[in-house]
């Protein structure tokens, strides 16, 4: 002890916490990077929030980037219920009910289906899974564009072309390789001797999929839901070549009030339009924000 | 088939792909018996636990399970009842929830359920745990869990694949005192997998060296211990390992076993079959050394001396490992804890060849 004492230089010096400096260069450079990148990304988002607010008349003064001087939700309302697409002259709202009546199905069948490929492939080792599952990779790879004309056959022949279960199953079909993909992976990383246990103790496929695996799969759940969700949402091609007018999703009705060429341009509301049709998976992204990061940090989207 | 065989395996192969793991394994381990497997990393102990438990299909072979071929019966019908190294508890689930998975799967009364799992918690000692989930465990409560879960299910036949293994040194020995105990209360055939020779020694009533998927003994601890069947089991237990000298044996009245730097009478030793002059590996365990004690005081026990010098001295506390040489060959032996030894010493040795092992040196079988 007391030779510590004398000893000064075992008491000078750095102690505790390394202090670190705000403006280091590392830092300005850092932080700079991501603001720039975060203004280019949010100043689209807000002249289309600020023009969706403006009227006609003071969007014709052409000050883009100015706030509204006087704001109205009238752009709003004309987008969700009067624009007129065609011969509807109903707005976006029907286009958003067709929207979700696709949404639904398309989401609970195609991860249904996947979480139990995936169970399947990654822990019953039956014949033939190798090449079951080399198939559905390849799947994943094949550009969409190569299969819509077979699939207009198969759908016409099934008797579901132009209807909303057809594109259900488009959907359904298009998501499987890489939502099987994401639910092998995440069940393979699940220790084994789990399933063993189970199998021990008498539970057979269904048994040890509902009540083991399936309780044990709400992240990687999560982030299939934000995929699909967002993917069928977002959808335009399948929507425009396998539905009728009537039945047309949400993106389609859209396109077709933007891109109208009759009377004037109503910038406030195609950007109003815009807003609402982008809604939903921004809310997703919203709430599930944290879940989603978790699910890939679980090793979810690893192979 | 006998009466008092629990577990009967007939030629049992299993093959991974083209890797053959298990070869032509037989195996019969009577009713109530503590079958401990034991040996080195991959010579396929947990693939025959798998094989036993149906989680494996076997390549060719039979199983039997109390008398019933079971060959292709599924894990859940065979009677048994697993452990696991890393404890797989349902995560999802209540203690209570894991010990009852089984049960209701079974189709078993929920009343019979409850009674079992108080039965179950009594014996373990878990009954303020049946409510919380594994993640609000500690690795010894959730080895307990595990083992409950294989106890609920009132079966014959317990196979456990090194279940202690995750856990610390000091809880790894109440644990196992508390396996000992539980079989010695429920008299249940059990098959230990292992790595650790404390485990195998002090639980078995039979040991099975593996290697390569093959048994190469299978008895008694102490015979496993004391005249072990072949120079790779003689090697394999025993900490620290049993000390070999390679040399020549030469029969007559008085055999000899001599190398370039010693020579000495093994006589008395107890040999399996008549000896004859051959190359042999000599093998004596460390702790069989007597040191420093003159030929006329130990009578038997040193009769054979040799002078080393020590190399290396490795002080563990209770006992003092050494490493020493004899013109080059090395000798470990033990030495009381407090025992003054350093590097440089010379020392005299002594033991009995009653208690060597002798092994031919191509098939490495014991004489
Ligand atoms: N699924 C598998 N596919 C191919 N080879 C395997 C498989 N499982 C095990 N093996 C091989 O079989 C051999 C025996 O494995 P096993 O798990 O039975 O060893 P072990 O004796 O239990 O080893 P440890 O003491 O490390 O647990 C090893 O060489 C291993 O590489
Ligand atoms: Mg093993």
């Amino acid at each position: 002890m007391a030779k510590s004492e004398t000893n000064t230089r075992l008491r000078e010096g750095a102690r505790g916490t390394k202090p670190s400096k705000a403006w280091s260069r590392r830092n300005i450079f850092i932080y700079g990077t991501l603001l720039v990148a975060a203004i280019y990304y949010l100043l689209p988002l807000y002249v289309m929030v600020v023009t969706s607010l403006k009227g006609m008349p003071e969007i014709r003064m052409g000050n883009v980037f100015g706030p509204p001087m006087e704001i109205t939700f009238q752009p709003w309302v004309k987008a969700w219920s009067e624009a007129c697409t065609g011969i509807n002259c109903d707005g976006l709202s029907r286009g958003f009910w067709n929207s979700v009546q696709i949404l639904i199905p398309s989401v609970t069948i195609s991860i249904a289906v996947a979480a139990v490929n995936g169970y399947a492939l990654a822990n019953w080792r039956f014949k033939g899974a190798e090449v079951f599952f080399t198939i559905l990779i390849i799947g994943a790879f094949i550009p969409y564009q190569i299969m819509i004309y077979p699939i207009v056959i198969i759908l016409r022949e099934l008797g579901l072309y132009g209807g909303l279960w057809g594109l259900v199953m488009v959907h359904t079909i298009f998501g499987m390789p890489i939502l099987t993909l994401l639910f092998r992976n995440y069940f393979a990383s699940i220790p084994e001797e789990l399933f063993k246990a189970a199998r021990v103790d008498g539970a057979g496929f269904w048994g040890i999929f509902f009540k083991i695996m399936l309780p044990m799969a709400l992240p990687i759940i999560v982030v299939a839901i934000i995929l699909q969700v967002t993917g069928i949402w977002n959808d335009f091609l399948f929507g425009v070549i396998y539905t009728k007018p009537d039945l047309y999703p949400m993106t389609v009705q859209l396109n077709n009030i933007v891109n109208s060429v009759q009377g004037v341009k109503e910038y406030n509301v195609n950007m109003a339009a815009t807003l609402l049709t982008g809604l939903v998976p921004l809310v997703i992204y919203f709430f599930s924000g944290k879940l989603f990061v978790r699910g890939i940090a679980a090793g979810a989207v690893k192979g | 088939m006998q009466d008092n065989i629990s577990i009967s395996i007939r030629d049992l192969k299993l093959n991974f792909g083209s890797v053959e793991v298990l070869k032509q394994l037989n195996l019969d381990i009577g009713v109530g018996e503590f079958l401990v497997l034991l040996g080195s990393s991959g010579c396929g102990k947990s693939t025959l636990l798998n094989c036993i438990a149906g989680l494996l299909d076997i390549t060719d072979g039979q199983i039997f399970i109390n008398g019933n071929n079971v060959t292709w019966a599924e894990p859940s019908q065979r009677g048994i009842g697993m452990v696991f190294q890393s404890y797989a508890l349902y995560p999802q689930m209540t203690v209570e929830g894991n010990l009852s998975f089984g049960l209701k799967n079974a189709g078993v009364p929920k009343k019979e359920i409850a009674e079992r799992i108080a039965r179950t918690a009594e014996i373990l000692q878990i009954q303020p745990l049946l409510k919380r989930k594994p993640a609000a465990l500690s690795g010894g409560q959730r080895q307990r869990v595990a083992i409950g879960r294989a106890l609920v299910r009132d079966v014959d036949v317990f196979l456990f694949d090194e279940p202690l293994s995750n856990l610390d040194a000091k809880l790894r020995a109440d644990l196992r005192v508390e396996i000992k105990r539980l079989h010695q209360r429920l008299k249940n055939t059990m098959i230990y997998v292992t790595h650790d020779q404390v485990e195998a020694m002090t639980l078995a009533d039979r040991i099975a060296i593996m290697k390569g998927g093959l048994i190469m003994q299978l008895d008694s601890p102490s015979v496993i211990y004391n005249k072990p069947a072949n120079k790779y089991v003689a090697g394999f237990i025993g900490s620290p390992a049993m000390n070999f000298f390679e040399g020549q044996l030469k029969v007559g009245a008085d055999p000899q076993f001599s190398n370039s730097s010693m020579e000495f009478s093994v006589k008395g030793y107890q040999a399996t079959e008549a000896l004859q002059d051959q190359k042999v590996w000599f093998g004596i365990r460390p702790e069989h050394i007597q040191v420093n004690t003159p030929a006329d005081a130990c009578a038997d026990a040193c009769a054979v001396q040799l002078d080393v010098v020590v190399d290396l001295v490795e002080p563990m506390g209770s006992d003092t490992l050494v490493w020493a040489n004899i013109q080059g060959q090395v000798l470990r032996f033990r030495m009381d804890g407090l025992a003054d030894i350093k590097g440089g010493d010379r020392v005299r040795v002594g033991f009995d060849p009653v208690r060597a092992s002798l092994f031919n040196q191509q098939s490495e079988l014991r004489l």
